[in-house]
């Protein structure tokens, strides 16, 4: 393009003006189609989220009565009225011994662990191999869990046992418990640390009464995660504890569970057993929901 | 300072017990994780032995007595292809929801849609899978499945991956498409989180130059999170590869090797929940069970460690 004659010092411009109002219209468009992409795919993970729960409180709510939280596993009824219903009070129990045993013992471990991770091996290559460790099994296959547990526990035990179940789901929580009690205690400002040391208090009351005491509501909220994560944990217990159809109070043996009850009574084929299973799966994710919101809640009241 | 001696022993005391408590605990953690190691690795070991290498590469699955033959071909392939076309169909969707509550959702929205999201990653797989089975199955069987499969099934060379003569619904595809919804939360909160990390002066000096919010985040974000941003997918893929009751619902669960997405198969992760808990004790079939279960575990042991490695600058503040 020569700018030397009359004839170009007068288009060029002109010309660039008109390629500049293209490229700027390109430009808008490009960016609205993206934004209307992205207003998309947040409506699709909003629409899964809804209709999960749609299904779930349409046919959960529509088998969910007395008979279910109160009765123990009954086989299917063939559609006859006369037989008696059966309901998943075995499995509910089940839960519960299961979650707050598991809790009791992985709660304490994942503690020491987050505490020796924030007040004791902060960059020291321990310290960073724990923590490396604990993130890995966060997020490892829970049924590798159920298989470790397998062989160390209901192999030498000879069967499936409601405390193989527990160590399993134990195993589980610790990395949970960890991951929030590290990243509370870091929270925790130094110079309250120092005021506690120059007080003449010695490392372990400055941590189990102060730094503890700081944290409390986002250890809290670790706990009750870790709850949630592990009352619907499945694949774990199908090679532990295995599940059971009447009420067992005996941890030395087979124990039923709500989620493998959900599993069996979902894959039978039988109308009545999979509405009872529906309803089931209400309760779960109802109970998990519920305690990860009181969670989020204990913990943007700290922040 | 020095006249109570007994006072400074007891406490140093009390400080040398919590702290090797800690420690102990901590030391419990690597034990852990090497234990399982090994565990996997002993009871898979007789199963190693018979087999030898070629137990990677066998696709048998011939538990009849005095016949049996395990190989790990077809579980194996099934976790890989499952998780990919997971992370295929979740990775774009969870881009956008990022970028939506980054750059494009007014404030008083954002919060609301996060949690939201973000209890879509508390839901249990179970849950997953009854929804699966009883909603997305038939969803795929009846509307998915055929439409691509007459619109991709004549393309040269990659056609037979859309064609297939099994219509039941269960599928390798439908276990993707599960995963990628369970999968979505994790991705697309480490996204968020990565890119509201970067430096607000970065983006306003693009935006002061004309940018638009496209550009702004192609140009700008995109590059300066690039590598967090592709940690987050490997969690995702981590994820993906070790998700058990929500495969078992939909996959189908068949042993044999499957010529199109639309076909049932297996992953490692079902086909233990499947058959391990009916295998008899020191068998033959529950070492092979145990040989895979060590296999998906180094699989994701590498796919995890990896994702933190690469998320470790940007998470660690």
């Amino acid at each position: 393009m020569s700018a030397t004659t009359a004839d170009g010092l007068a288009h060029a411009p002109a010309r660039d003006q008109e390629v500049a109002r293209a490229l700027g219209r390109r430009r808008r468009l490009v960016d609205a189609l993206v934004r209307w992409l992205c207003i998309g795919a947040t409506a699709i993970g909003l629409f899964f989220l809804a209709s999960l729960l749609f299904t779930l409180f349409w046919r959960g709510l529509a088998a969910l009565d007395w008979t279910v939280l109160t009765k123990e596993f009954e086989p299917t009824t063939y559609g006859d009225e006369t037989a008696p219903k059966g309901g998943l009070s075995h499995a509910i129990v089940g839960t519960l011994i299961h979650t707050v045993l598991a809790t009791l013992i992985g709660t304490p471990i994942g503690l020491l662990v987050g505490t020796y991770l924030a007040e004791y091996a902060r960059g020291s290559a321990l310290g960073n191999a724990v923590r490396f460790v604990s993130d890995v099994l966060l997020s490892a296959p829970s049924i590798l869990i159920g298989l470790f547990v397998y062989q160390l526990v209901v192999l030498p035990l000879g069967g499936f046992s409601g405390w193989a179940g527990v160590v399993a789901l134990a195993i589980i929580v610790i990395p949970v418990v960890v991951r929030t009690t590290e990243d509370m205690l870091q929270l925790i400002p130094n110079t309250l640390r120092e005021a506690v040391i120059a007080l003449g208090a010695p490392k372990w009351k400055m941590i189990t009464l102060v730094c503890y005491r700081a944290a409390i509501s986002g250890i809290a909220t670790g706990i009750l995660l870790a709850v949630a994560r592990i009352a619907g944990e499945t694949a774990p217990l199908l090679l532990t504890s295995f599940g059971n159809s009447v009420m067992s109070l005996d941890l030395g043996s087979a124990m039923a569970s709500l989620p493998i009850a959900i599993y069996q009574q979902a894959n039978s084929g039988f109308p009545d057993l999979i509405a009872i299973a529906w309803s089931g799966a209400l309760l779960v994710t109802l109970g998990v929901l519920a305690i990860n919101i009181v969670a989020r809640v204990l913990l943007r009241r700290r922040r | 300072m020095t006249g109570r001696p007994g006072r400074r022993g007891g406490t140093s005391m009390g400080d040398r017990v919590f702290e090797s408590l800690c420690r102990g605990a901590g030391l419990f953690v690597l034990l852990l994780l090497g234990a399982i190691i090994v565990t996997l690795f002993i009871g898979g070991l007789p199963a190693f032995r018979e087999f030898g290498a070629g137990f990677l590469w066998s696709a048998d699955w011939n538990p009849v007595e005095g016949r049996e033959s395990y190989g790990a071909l077809v579980p194996v392939l099934g976790t890989i292809i499952s998780a990919i076309l997971a992370i295929l169909l979740a990775v774009p969707v969870a881009f956008g929801i990022a970028f939506f509550l980054t750059e494009l959702a007014p404030e008083w929205l954002r919060q609301p849609i996060a949690t939201a999201i973000e209890l879509l990653a508390a839901i249990p797989s179970i849950i997953y899978g009854m929804w699966g089975l009883f909603v997305l199955v038939p969803f795929v069987q009846q509307n998915i499945q055929l439409t691509i499969g007459d619109a991709l099934g004549s393309i040269p060379l990659v056609g037979f991956l859309f064609e297939s003569r099994s219509f039941a619904g269960t599928s390798l595809f439908t276990a993707g498409l599960v995963l990628a919804i369970m999968i979505l939360p994790f991705i697309a909160a480490t996204m968020r989180d990565v890119f509201t990390q970067v430096p607000p002066v970065f983006k306003e000096s693009a935006y002061g130059l004309g940018a638009t919010r496209w550009e702004v985040v192609r140009g700008v974000v995109l590059p300066y999170t690039r590598i967090s941003v592709v940690g987050g997918i490997m969690l995702g893929l981590g994820r993906a590869l070790g998700e058990t009751m929500a495969v078992t619902f939909v996959i189908g669960n068949a042993n044999r090797l499957p010529q199109s997405l639309f076909d049932p198969s297996t992953t490692i992760a079902s086909i233990v929940a499947m058959e391990f808990p009916e295998s008899l004790m020191g068998s033959l079939k529950q070492s092979s069970l145990l040989a895979l279960g060590f296999l998906l575990f180094v699989i994701s042991f590498v796919v995890l460690a990896v994702s933190r490695y690469l998320l470790r600058p940007r998470l660690k503040t």
